[in-house]
């Protein structure tokens, strides 16, 4: 069933309110709210305005007098514009705010490199203390809510914008901190996050397994602290590793695993993402997630190029997809 | 007054007095210090800390305390003093300051006893008095959020987000006072990116305002204790100050931002400072 984790974080979080009082659900006018769901949250809920600094500012105030708040903003605008007070405000005080940054990576679709967020995962793991992690479906998206009011510092939560699918039912429950495994085989890792490059993957382990290459899919959605413990148990037989994430190449989930395996299990490391530019291309999230090559197809391609030929250049994955 | 407050054995004159002298002090150091826009800050803080705020050093996590920041974090050599003076950490601790091993760094951090968040990148402190006094308002507490801007700072965009949330908001326990100086780091404030009409500004963002002489430590108090002024409404006061004031040499200049004092002009300052503490007996 498809469903938007924007909405089902929304429905999550209204669920939670009543019996948690140092709940806060602190918003931008992003318009995620209806008034509806602003009258049932009661004073729980702030509309602050436009003001994404001040936004984190409050939050983070608020947090240091035992308030539990829930940010709402985009994950353009957390991540870039309000990253400073995140940085110095909620990371350095390691406060428990709760960064819910929707239309991430290309959720944004059709509105532009203004509202796509394609650095955020990158920016958001390299702070001290910041539990990022990217919810895959609507049913991890409720999962992380409520153990996120377990947990003692600050979390980033990428979000979409439109509905998208589900993982399958057989997906192991979703552990913030914990990789899931969702397929096991001993040939390649597909290691990926967030609602497309998952499918995909698991799309793409189907093919290869038809083509007698059985490969591991583990949907690492936790960033930061990274299960690199399950990431080189996963690589141990593995030949390649590669990854796959709607995000720019560098630093994100790619840069995490080849991180990782380099230090702990050198593995190779392929690295599938968004080319290294600003979109140009008009459509929306499926049509972009196609049009760049996050795509189960593209995988499949990559997997045996690399397993057919020893050297693949780095500039053949750099590209856009033909 | 409440009981937490501090008994005034000394004038908030000679407090202040004390307090600049540990901010010299602190400046003739290996490091050096923002000693101008410390000694603009001195009376605020000592109004603050010696007559207005219910703080007390053995109870620094008192739920019920009012909360100050020092958003112009750049000040943190001043709000040492003023912590040390009220009992917040050795007096002797101060020697410490910048060097290895000290908790004392540059801008305020939290490791030191009375500093509430850590400041220092200019912008941040009114939304997060703003997040104090909320908070404090829907926990039914009384308490205050106080916060300390420097007129430099107000050319942050991020002040003004938080000054229109605050009032917005209706945040009538959140006071803030502007260190009104007129000198940034290169020059005047008039000059680089105009302040003026200050209280206007203000006024239109729906805030209460008020001036005053900003080294005239018992009027300071008076303003501040007396907040807020209009109910339903944050309150600011704007504080006529000098930078560097009480030392002849640096009083009213813009070199005077950061300082590293020789041990001559160590030397001049404290006898300078010696001289005005005499001349207020």
């Amino acid at each position: 069933m498809s469903r938007a984790t924007r909405e089902a974080y929304r429905d999550s979080l209204l669920s939670l309110l009543d019996r948690n009082p140092a709940l806060m659900c602190l918003d931008s006018d992003t318009g995620l709210f209806s008034a509806d769901h602003a009258a049932a949250a009661g004073e729980q809920y702030l509309n602050l305005g436009i003001a994404e600094h001040n936004l984190m500012g409050i939050a983070a105030g608020m947090a240091a007098c035992g308030r539990m708040p829930f940010v709402n903003t985009m994950a353009a605008f957390a991540t870039s514009r309000a990253l400073e007070p995140i940085k110095i405000d909620i990371a350095y005080n390691r406060l428990p705010v709760r960064i819910m940054a929707t239309h991430g990576g290309l959720a944004a679709g059709h509105l532009g490199p203004t509202h796509q967020a394609l650095e955020d995962l990158a920016v958001m793991r390299t702070l001290p203390g910041m539990t990022v992690v990217v919810p895959a479906d609507a049913a991890a998206t409720e999962a992380f809510v409520e153990q996120s009011l377990d947990l003692p510092g600050p979390l980033y939560v990428r979000l979409g914008r439109k509905p998208s699918p589900a993982l399958p039912e057989t997906a192991p429950p979703p552990v913030i901190g914990r990789a899931q495994t969702l397929r096991r085989g001993d040939d390649v890792v597909l290691a990926c996050c967030g609602p497309y490059p998952v499918l995909a993957c698991l799309e793409a382990a189907d093919t290869l397994a038809g083509l007698g290459v059985e490969a591991t899919v583990l949907n690492l959605h936790t960033l930061r602290p990274f299960d690199t413990a399950a990431l080189v148990a996963a690589a141990g037989p593995a030949r390649l590793v590669v990854t796959l994430e709607e995000h720019w190449r560098g630093g994100g989930l790619g840069g995490a695993v080849a991180e990782a395996l380099a230090e702990e299990a050198p593995t190779r490391v392929l690295r599938l993402g968004v080319p290294d530019r600003f979109v140009d291309e008009v459509g929306n999230q499926e049509h972009l997630v196609a049009h760049y090559g996050l795509t189960a197809e593209r995988l499949v391609r990559t997997v045996r190029t690399a397993l057919d030929t020893r050297a693949v250049g780095p500039t053949a994955l750099a590209g856009t997809a033909p | 007054m409440s009981a937490a407050q501090a008994p005034a054995l000394d004038s908030l004159e000679t407090v202040a007095g004390r307090i600049r002298s540990h901010v010299v002090d602190m400046c003739a150091g290996p490091e050096g210090g923002h000693l101008g826009g410390a000694f603009s800050a001195t009376e605020v803080l000592t109004a603050l800390y010696f007559s207005v705020m219910n703080v007390d050093p053995e109870r620094p996590d008192d739920p019920d305390r009012d909360r100050f920041l020092l958003s112009k974090g750049h000040a943190a050599v001043a709000l040492y003093a003023t912590l040390a003076e009220r009992g917040f950490l050795p007096a002797a601790e101060l020697a410490t300051y910048g060097r290895p091993g000290s908790r004392l760094m540059g801008h305020p951090v939290r490791a030191v006893p009375g500093v509430e968040l850590p400041t220092g990148s200019l912008g941040h402190g009114l939304a997060l008095a703003c997040g104090f006094a909320l908070a404090h308002r829907y926990a039914g507490r009384d308490a205050r959020s106080f916060v300390l801007l420097g007129d430099g700072e107000l050319q942050e965009g991020s002040v003004w987000e938080a000054a229109i949330a605050a009032a917005s908001l209706g945040l009538d326990r959140l006071v803030a006072v502007v260190d009104r100086n007129g000198l940034q780091l290169t020059g005047s404030t008039e000059r680089i990116a105009p302040m003026e009409p200050l209280a206007d500004r203000w006024r239109a963002f729906g805030w209460s305002v008020r001036e005053a002489d900003g080294h005239d430590a018992d009027g300071l108090a008076e303003h501040l204790s007396a907040a807020p002024w209009e109910p339903g409404r944050p309150s600011v006061l704007i504080a006529r100050t000098v930078k560097g004031h009480g030392l002849p040499f640096l009083a009213g200049r813009a070199a005077g931002h950061y300082v590293t004092l020789s041990p001559r002009n160590h030397a001049r300052a404290t006898a300078a400072l010696r001289t005005t503490g005499e001349a207020a007996r």
